[in-house]
């Protein structure tokens, strides 16, 4: 549903967010733009979970600590009372989970679930709330969706749950639906099948769309936009085609040569492991990792620079191969934690 | 489906009960003392001794007497109490048991009023001051024994303040406003017990449940907190604090015999103590043979509820 | 052992519990020593006399020194709750493995049995034990351990089946161990450890209901120094000698406070899920 705004629907500029000591993220900045999905890609702990979280504000102060800014269609969330907030969540700003049998109240039904926001948000009346909850299972692809209604979770498959866990996400129609590896709990055969569901539905209602994922291939073929996080930090974002397609930062590199090509190109895997949030670097954090850092690298922050249609952070963009030749990781004795990354 | 899975549970129960009665059978058979020679008292003559025995049948194989006895059990013929020389069935069933029931009930309510708000507010605001308070009074509670309890309550609100009756007791079917200003001290102190073991288990689950992913999935939704904790949370709180409530029934039940003995509150409790210290094994007899039976029927009644709180329970 | 340790020490409410416990142990074990007077000793011309230099808690009724009886009845209390739960934990453990081991008919009739044992509240059953078996301390553990016989079979029966049903014990098996020495050596330290924070949580339990019995005047007889019994004795002359059930009342209360921190912290270490009591 275009409604005739220009400029991005959510733009987060130099984002922070702290948990005691640590920058969980670090300033991370990024744009969506109406009716586009974005990909976050990132090993476990890159803040990409974190990052869903803290969009739809459920990670907020006082656990958490916010900096920077993170505007949603003209409002700023950094700082949103709790009420405003509220108005958002379910409404204008959806959020699909991982884990869908986990994610439904195993004590009420179905139909109970997804009419809590349509009665909230749209203030629809009993009968009409049903009605419609009954087009949306129908639209998400569950047969039979009246008799559906009264069904409790456990009832369901597991691809089934979480098709009803999309339509209570879309039940009001949001500008922005947020999906946190939503096919990562599911048997691969209907993995494709919800992540079709969910692009079906994306697109048909015009509204944007943030997929959470660490699968680089769902991710090219799903995603208009990517950006790629490495502990917290934004270390490549643009066009897929650009980022997936002809990566420039050492680290999206890597995670490109780790995906084994049908081709028989052998694996060939990142070194070390992310540090932890005790170790982290001060500058760029996938210093430790990268076979191309310089000195520089370990003390100071690269900022995101447009370079080639995409923007990247990283100090030797001007000398990188490109992915035509792809670097073999230069030998190194173990990561040596930079300790500098103090509390 | 539910049906017949009912069913196997209830004659399991039956059976359950079958050697209930039959424990109980013995247990009178073991009891030390001659009923004949109590009954008889200073009547006693060989003769009159060896005809009673006929009479009440003692003098036929064991198994046979068990049989005879259970008959007149299940058709409510229990005896005669040598003491009050009254139906012990009707002492048993019809005054005591209605007595300790009606204790039970208004601490329980006094309990769940209490204790589940409680056990809330310390969940909600773990680690605060609330929390420890909430916390620390449910130990002391759930810890503190019932009959000294009792004493200290007698003494500062009965005796030096005077606020409340120490001895008597009314009915509240008799007289309602009087029957419960005579149970308030004695429910006030079961009550103790009860409320901090609910708090306890109401703060463990609920904290429990709101680390569940589909609370957050819920506020994802945009629903308030008022919601979220006092709709969701709650509602998947209720069976852990029924299954805690189930397994406590003993000490529910310990706790109600210990008041009531301090109290002289006339119900089962005190019953069957009494019993036991003028040696009316018959009454006791019947006092353990009841609240087996009404244990056995809780527990049951509790397992129900079971499937009815936890959809996932609902077999197919 | 050291994992044990380090589990519940980082319970601060287990370790408070422990402390108190300690103390109780400490008063139990010292008794002879620590009281002044005998505690059944009477001094009638003493009696109802309120805490002097003396006696340091008071006399009751009969002129015994309350503090020499509160000390003797942590002895008793600490004594008969181990003694009962210990054989009851016995008695657990052998119809338990019996049942877990045996299987079929064997098992089918004693958990029958262990059900029935169960279909009663844990007070009737010592009761009615006691009306049978007669009054006196003695007496008592018998009638409480047979009460705790039942929880215990039930508790060592499902993890019986749960550890022979480990790929291990299989092995064990294949490898030609005597039957014997499979249980001894492989089964029972598994059985054991969740056993013992339940032996635990039971001691509590097991105060609480000989003091109980002794206060309805079904449990120990006079003039033992139980704090039930104290209790009892006190009670008429509550309002003008209250040190007589205050204190043993209050120590009775503490115990039971430190046993319930402790076995809760016990629980926790070990069990977080089971919950309950």
């Amino acid at each position: 549903m275009l409604n005739g705004q220009s400029g991005p629907l959510l733009s987060l500029q130099d984002f922070t967010l702290r948990r005691g000591p640590h920058a969980v993220l670090d300033a991370v900045t990024l744009t969506l733009d109406p009716g586009r999905t974005l990909g976050l890609l990132g090993e476990s702990g890159a803040g990409k979970s974190t990052l869903a979280m803290a969009l739809i504000g459920l990670l907020r102060p006082p656990e958490v600590e916010l900096f920077g800014s993170m505007v949603f269609a003209g409002t700023e969330l950094v700082g949103l009372p709790e009420a405003q907030y509220r108005a958002l969540r379910g409404n204008r700003i959806g959020l699909v989970f991982q884990d869908a049998t986990a994610s439904l109240d195993p004590c009420f039904t179905v139909g109970q679930q997804i009419c809590e926001p349509l009665k909230r948000h749209l203030g629809l009346g009993s009968r009409e709330a049903a009605a419609r909850a009954i087009e949306l299972l129908t639209q998400v692809g569950i047969p039979d969706a009246r008799s559906r209604l009264n069904a409790y979770p456990h009832q369901l498959s597991g691809g089934m749950q979480q098709r009803v866990m999309i339509s209570i996400a879309l039940a009001c129609n949001p500008q922005l639906l947020i999906a946190d590896e939503p096919t990562s709990a599911l048997d691969v055969t209907i993995q494709a099948q919800i992540m079709e569901l969910i692009l079906l539905q994306v697109r048909a209602s015009g509204s944007s769309a943030i997929f959470v994922l660490h699968d680089l291939a769902l991710a090219a073929q799903v995603c208009d936009d990517i950006a790629v996080l490495y502990a917290g930090q934004v270390v490549e974002a643009g066009p897929a085609t650009a980022v997936l397609g002809t990566p420039k930062h050492p680290y999206t590199i890597g995670l490109r040569s780790c995906v084994v090509e049908l081709d028989s190109e052998l694996l060939k895997p990142l070194v070390g492991s992310v540090p932890s949030l005790n170790e982290m670097p001060d500058g760029c954090h996938f210093c430790t990792r990268c076979p191309h850092a310089i000195p520089r690298c370990f003390k100071e922050r690269p900022p995101l620079i447009a370079y080639q249609g995409r923007a990247v952070a990283c100090w030797l963009i001007a000398d990188l191969p490109t992915s035509a030749a792809v670097p073999t990781p230069a030998p190194i004795s173990a990561p040596t934690p930079v300790g500098a990354g103090a509390p | 489906m539910l049906m017949n899975a009912a069913l196997i549970k209830l004659l399991q129960t039956l059976l359950v009960l079958l050697i209930v009665s039959v424990v109980a059978f013995f247990f009178l058979k073991m009891a030390p003392g001659d009923p004949v020679m109590l009954l008889l008292g200073s009547e006693y003559s060989p003769q009159a001794y060896a005809r009673l025995m006929h009479e009440l049948g003692l003098d036929q194989p064991v198994t046979v007497q068990y049989l005879h006895w259970l008959g007149r059990f299940v058709q409510g013929d229990w005896g005669i109490s040598y003491v009050t020389r009254d139906n012990i069935f009707k002492q048993a069933v019809l005054q005591a048991l209605p007595v300790t029931l009606s204790l039970a009930t208004l601490s329980l309510l006094m309990a769940l009023t209490l204790g589940i708000p409680a056990g809330l507010l310390a969940a909600l605001f773990r680690g605060r001051w609330v929390d420890g308070l909430v916390s620390s009074l449910s130990v002391l509670g759930s810890a503190f024994p019932s009959f000294y309890l009792g004493i200290i309550l007698i003494w500062v609100f009965g005796v030096e303040l005077g606020w409340f009756p120490t001895m008597g007791f009314v009915r509240p079917w008799d007289d309602f406003w009087d029957g419960l200003y005579h149970l308030a001290l004695p429910a006030i102190t079961l009550a103790v017990y009860y409320t901090g073991l609910i708090a306890i288990t109401t703060r463990s689950s609920l904290i429990e449940v709101l680390n569940q992913p589909f609370i957050a999935a819920v506020r994802a939704r945009g629903e308030p907190m008022v919601r979220v904790v006092g709709v969701h949370a709650m509602r998947n709180v209720m069976m852990p604090l029924v299954t805690v409530i189930g397994l406590q029934l003993g000490g529910l039940l310990r706790g109600a015999v210990m008041t009531e003995v301090v109290f002289a509150v006339p119900g089962l409790g005190q019953m069957i103590t009494t019993a036991v210290l003028s040696r009316e094994y018959g009454v006791v007899q019947a006092g353990v043979m009841l609240t087996a039976l009404f244990f056995v029927m809780v527990n049951l009644v509790v397992d129900q509820t079971y499937r009815f709180l936890d959809p996932r329970l609902r077999a197919r | 052992m050291k994992s044990f340790w380090k589990a519940v020490s980082h319970q601060r409410n287990a370790m408070f519990g422990l402390a108190i416990v300690g103390v109780f142990i400490l008063m139990a074990v010292f008794a002879p020593v620590l009281a002044p007077y005998n505690p059944t000793e009477q001094n009638l011309e003493f009696a109802l006399q309120g805490p002097s230099a003396e006696h340091w808690l008071g006399t009751d009724s009969f002129g015994q020194d309350v503090y020499s009886r509160m000390l003797y009845g942590a002895r008793l209390a600490l004594g008969i709750g181990f003694a009962s739960v210990a054989l009851g934990l016995l008695g657990g453990l052998i119809i338990g493995l019996s049942a877990g081991l045996l299987g079929g008919r064997v098992e089918w009739a004693l958990m029958r049995l262990v059900d029935a044992i169960l279909a009663f509240p844990e007070i009737i059953l010592a009761i009615a034990f006691v009306a049978v078996l007669g009054m006196g301390t003695d007496k008592v553990v018998y009638a409480l351990a047979i009460s705790f016989v039942g929880p215990f079979a039930r508790i060592v029966r499902s993890d019986v089946l749960q550890v022979k049903a480990r790929p291990f014990i299989e092995a064990a098996r294949l490898m030609g161990v005597s039957p014997f020495r499979i249980i001894v050596r492989h089964l029972l330290p598994n059985v054991l450890s969740s056993l013992m924070v339940q032996a635990g949580i039971r001691i509590s339990t097991a105060i609480l209901l000989e003091s109980g019995l002794s206060f309805f005047g079904i449990g120990v007889v006079p003039p033992t120094p139980d704090w039930g019994l104290i209790i009892a004795e006190g009670r008429g002359f509550i309002t003008m000698a209250p040190w007589i059930s205050g204190f043993p009342g209050v120590a009775l209360a503490l115990l039971l406070i430190g046993l319930t921190l402790l076995g809760d912290g016990l629980r926790d270490a070990f069990d977080p899920r089971s919950g309950g009591h």
